[in-house]
């Protein structure tokens, strides 16, 4: 295809960049998925080819399914996900709103303030955040989870949310104002949607880490009624002394879950509603 | 009833001071522009009478009721923004209602006052569409739309036509003033094109750095600008300031004529010059040229002439039509 802007040898370049990386991203997963299907033997003999008729086996989802609660595992990881996702989208809405509509003394430094868990990992104070829960009586329950992950996804919500909010129509919300909306509908009815693609890839920033987190689960919440997939899928490695086909049957089972929230997500990333609303 | 006091209005950001004490009486019924350049404050006026700017001091009465603390939706106030504002989300009907059902407003009165504007406006067709399906002038006609659902007692209007295009800015303008005169509502517009001022205000305000320079009938700021910077900001081309001892005149300081007042001779004048510049437009011709007597002066002729750049002419202005300034910028009486 000719194009006016870009040459042909560019272009292919693009391309090829696009597909290492693609393939690169795209490996493990497709390896995880395709000896999930396959026999044990299989799996260690040739792991890269896909599962054939002669080497086709359910073993590792029957044990899933069989062994352990998965179910219930599911469950937990999609309670604390988007329990965590539904906290760090409103509250994290909220500060942004407030820091980028009211002035007030020390809003900058509040942002900064607030920004600043973007760059110290919350891993930091495991410790201290263990003795807490303990202290609250919420080691193994899923608040605790939810309380973690809400505070380690804010900093970022709150930088992203910001600066999208600063972006939407003075005007707009001095007509709401005029039209007697409170300083909640303003925030809810007109400024939430507007900010919904910021919104959605703020989701998808804060829902990946919780989804595949492994370390405060094991930590705060190790019991078997609150147990994540990832948790849960570690079990396999130490009860059966590995078994291969059961943890990847498990670990392809858990990439579906999160598959149908980014798509659900990447939706709204892409469609903006701002068009008509100013000029 | 519409009639707005603003009472010695102080404005503040920290110690910037962004009105420095307005005073302003507008009657019921009137239509006042607010006009200055970027920055002199007029739109944060507008803001402080809609109540969306607090006031650092000062208050605004409406109807004679002091506001100063009023939300804006208990003001009994509209307004009408540059960008229309429109709520993205809702039709046209519920973009002209989302006011009055706030206030608790019955459906059917809502549904009466819709019906009204739209035909004011000739929205009907739009009623269920959303902003983003208008053109730029459909919008901001469901932006005034909105604003007459309302029944307001005071119309504001920020810069209205500045997003519109030449054409559709000129058959706006119609609109506006038609509506005026139609609701006989008070009415407050803000705008830096002095030709919306001059053809739509019963009252203008002259606004600079935060005061009021001039309050006066368009015509009034015309004949009788109260001192150097209403002289040079209402008239389009600037009114002429020549340095009144360059042309040896006592009395004053600086001496200001009209381009439309001055004529222009190929024999004969009192200011010797060579044309730098000639503006062809048709129905005018603007000539600029450089004096002697007089430095660089702006002449404007009726009509269509053929003056050439690079021509030597004599300019003389319309006696009796001058304008002379003290050396504090101020008006003198026109008699010296």
């Amino acid at each position: 295809m000719a194009n006016a802007r870009i040459s042909r040898t560019r272009l292919a370049f693009v391309h090829v960049a696009l597909i290492v990386y693609t393939i690169i991203a795209l490996f493990p997963v497709v390896l995880t998925i395709m000896n999930s299907f396959k026999t044990r033997n299989d799996i260690f003999r040739s792991p890269l080819t896909p599962p054939l008729p002669s080497t086709f086996s359910l073993t590792g989802y029957y044990t899933v399914l069989g062994q352990g609660d998965f179910f219930g595992y599911f469950q937990n990881s999609l309670i604390v996900t988007v329990a965590s996702i539904f906290c760090v989208l409103l509250f994290g809405a909220m500060a942004a709103f407030a820091l980028s509509e009211y002035r007030f003394r020390g809003n900058l430094l509040m942002g900064l303030y607030l920004a600043l868990g973007i760059m110290i990992p919350i891993r930091l104070g495991t410790i201290g955040i263990l003795q807490e829960m303990v202290a609250l009586h919420l080691v193994n329950t899923l608040v605790s989870l939810v309380l973690v992950y809400t505070a380690q996804g804010l900093p970022l919500a709150v930088f992203i949310l910001s600066e999208f909010m600063r972006t939407v129509s003075d005007d707009l919300k001095s007509a709401g104002r005029i039209d007697g909306l409170s300083e909640y509908a303003i925030f809810f009815r007109l400024v939430l949607p507007l900010v919904r693609p910021a919104m959605a890839t703020v989701a998808v920033f804060t829902m990946i880490p919780i989804w595949n987190d492994l370390w405060f689960p094991l930590i705060l919440a190790p019991g078997e009624k609150t147990k994540t997939v990832t948790l849960g899928a570690q079990t396999f490695i130490g009860q059966f002394v590995t078994d291969w086909n059961a943890v990847l049957s498990a670990l392809s089972l858990a990439i579906f879950p999160v598959l149908v929230l980014y798509v659900l997500f990447s939706r709204q990333l892409i469609r903006g509603i701002t068009a008509g609303a100013v000029k | 009833m519409g009639n707005l006091q603003l009472k010695s209005i102080r404005k503040a950001y920290g110690t910037h001071e962004v009105l420095k004490g307005i005073d302003l009486d507008v009657k019921d019924g009137e239509f006042v522009i607010f006009v200055g350049p970027s920055g002199c404050g007029k739109s944060t006026l507008l803001r402080t009478i809609a109540g969306l700017e607090d006031i650092t001091s000062g208050a605004v009465v409406i109807d004679g009721q002091d506001v100063s603390v009023t939300p804006p939706a208990k003001r009994g106030i509209a307004m009408v923004f540059q960008s229309y504002a429109l709520y993205p989300h809702l039709t046209v009907r519920d973009n002209m209602g989302l006011g009055l059902k706030q206030a608790g407003n019955p459906k059917s009165l809502i549904d009466e006052r819709v019906k009204v504007a739209s035909g004011l406006l000739s929205l009907d067709p739009y009623l269920e569409r959303r902003p983003a399906e208008l053109s730029g002038g459909q919008r901001q006609r469901v932006a005034i739309g909105r604003a007459i659902v309302r029944e307001p007692k005071l119309f504001l209007f920020d810069e209205p036509l500045s997003n519109l295009d030449a054409a559709l800015r000129v058959q706006t303008r119609l609109e506006i003033a038609a509506l005026h005169r139609r609701l006989k509502a008070t009415m407050i517009y803000v705008t830096h094109d002095q030709v919306e001022a001059m053809t739509l205000a019963d009252k203008i305000v002259v606004l600079n750095a935060g005061q009021i320079e001039q309050v006066g009938s368009p015509m009034e700021l015309y004949n009788k600008p109260a001192n150097l910077f209403v002289a040079g900001f209402i008239g389009s081309p600037q009114m002429n300031l020549i340095d009144a001892d360059r042309l040896g005149l006592s009395g004053a300081k600086t001496i200001g004529i009209r381009p439309e007042h001055v004529g222009l001779s190929r024999t004969e004048g009192e200011w010797r010059g060579v044309i730098t510049h000639v503006e062809h437009l048709g129905a005018d011709t603007i000539v600029y040229l450089d004096t002697e007597k007089a430095g660089f002066i702006t002449v404007r002729l009726f009509g269509e002439h053929d003056f050439k750049p690079d021509e030597a002419v004599f300019a003389t202005p319309d006696h009796g039509r001058e304008h002379r300034f003290s050396s504090d910028g101020k008006a003198l009486s026109v008699t010296p």
